[in-house]
């Protein structure tokens, strides 16, 4: 059984490769390489693969998960500048891509905590920057640390 | 080629284990608890796998598998209160874990020819929480 939350979060970020020039940034990245970054309303979604256990009828206890995407992820990103106030983007550009992948990070390296026993585990994590497009990073990308 | 059809259902119900004492219960389910039951707006999105016939062009009749997930789901669950109305939810608790599986007990029987297997079942039971069903253990 898949079990699916959705969250939303809202953030500012630029993108900006400093490997590049600013020209070769501009034409890259276009108005998403506005020096004075930008921002989103971010909504994921976290899905997690379980069997239904008989005494609640359920794959995940929500609140349980609520809690650690809540801890993890929205209140470190909720109305922050993801390249000036996250750590993991100081080195990274704040694409889609990488900010999937930094949530699937955070939640593996705090799953074992929540969840002890082994079921359920994270499946993948979707993020959607605006509702035009959407990024899905599946849980075995990403190496645990 | 997968081939997805939505319908949507409304109903109420009550997630609690009688096993379980009102405080264990509360703890496990929250406000869905409530022992007077409440209700949401479900989606149900029933997913068929199939090849197109060559001269149809179709995987299966969407019409006939409509009229399949109304008959065998919508006309049953559509206004009733689960747990006391509709079987299994006598003694099977209607979290939409539980919802989903019905739904593919019931559906199943009818989608397992070549054209038209019956693939997976998602249930909404709000725009924010899903579950995907395929027949599967895990």
């Amino acid at each position: 059984m898949l079990v699916t939350r959705k969250y939303r979060f809202s953030a500012s970020h630029r993108l900006h490769a400093p490997q590049l020039s600013d020209a070769e940034n501009r034409s890259l990245y276009g108005k998403c390489n506005n020096p004075f970054g930008h921002g989103h309303n971010y909504e994921i979604a976290v899905t997690v693969r379980g069997p239904v256990e008989a005494r609640s009828g359920r794959a995940v206890d929500p609140e349980l998960l609520d809690g650690l995407v809540r801890r993890q992820v929205l209140e470190p990103f909720e109305h922050r500048n993801l390249n000036e106030e996250v750590e993991a983007f100081r080195g990274a550009v704040p694409t889609s891509e990488n900010l999937g992948r930094e949530v699937v990070r955070r939640l593996k390296q705090n799953w074992q905590a929540v969840f002890p026993a082994g079921d359920p585990r994270l499946e993948r994590v979707a993020i959607a920057e605006t509702s035009r497009n959407a990024f899905e990073v599946a849980a075995h990308e990403i190496e645990q640390s | 080629m997968l081939i997805t059809r939505k319908a949507e259902f409304s109903a109420s119900h009550i997630c609690r284990n009688p096993r379980l004492s009102d405080a264990e219960n509360r703890v496990l389910f929250g406000a869905a608890a409530n022992p007077h039951g409440h209700g949401h707006n479900y989606v149900m999105e029933v997913t068929v796998e199939g090849t197109p016939d060559p001269v149809t062009g179709m995987v299966l009749d969407l019409k006939a598998l409509k009229e399949t997930m109304n008959r065998e789901v919508v006309e049953i669950y559509d206004h009733r209160f689960l747990n006391l109305e509709v079987a299994p939810f006598d003694r099977v608790i209607p979290t939409p874990e539980n919802i989903a599986i019905d739904v593919w007990n019931r559906l199943q029987p009818h989608l397992r020819g070549p054209r038209g297997r019956l693939h997976s079942v998602r249930i909404y039971e709000t725009p924010d929480l899903y579950v995907d069903y395929a027949g599967d253990a895990a």
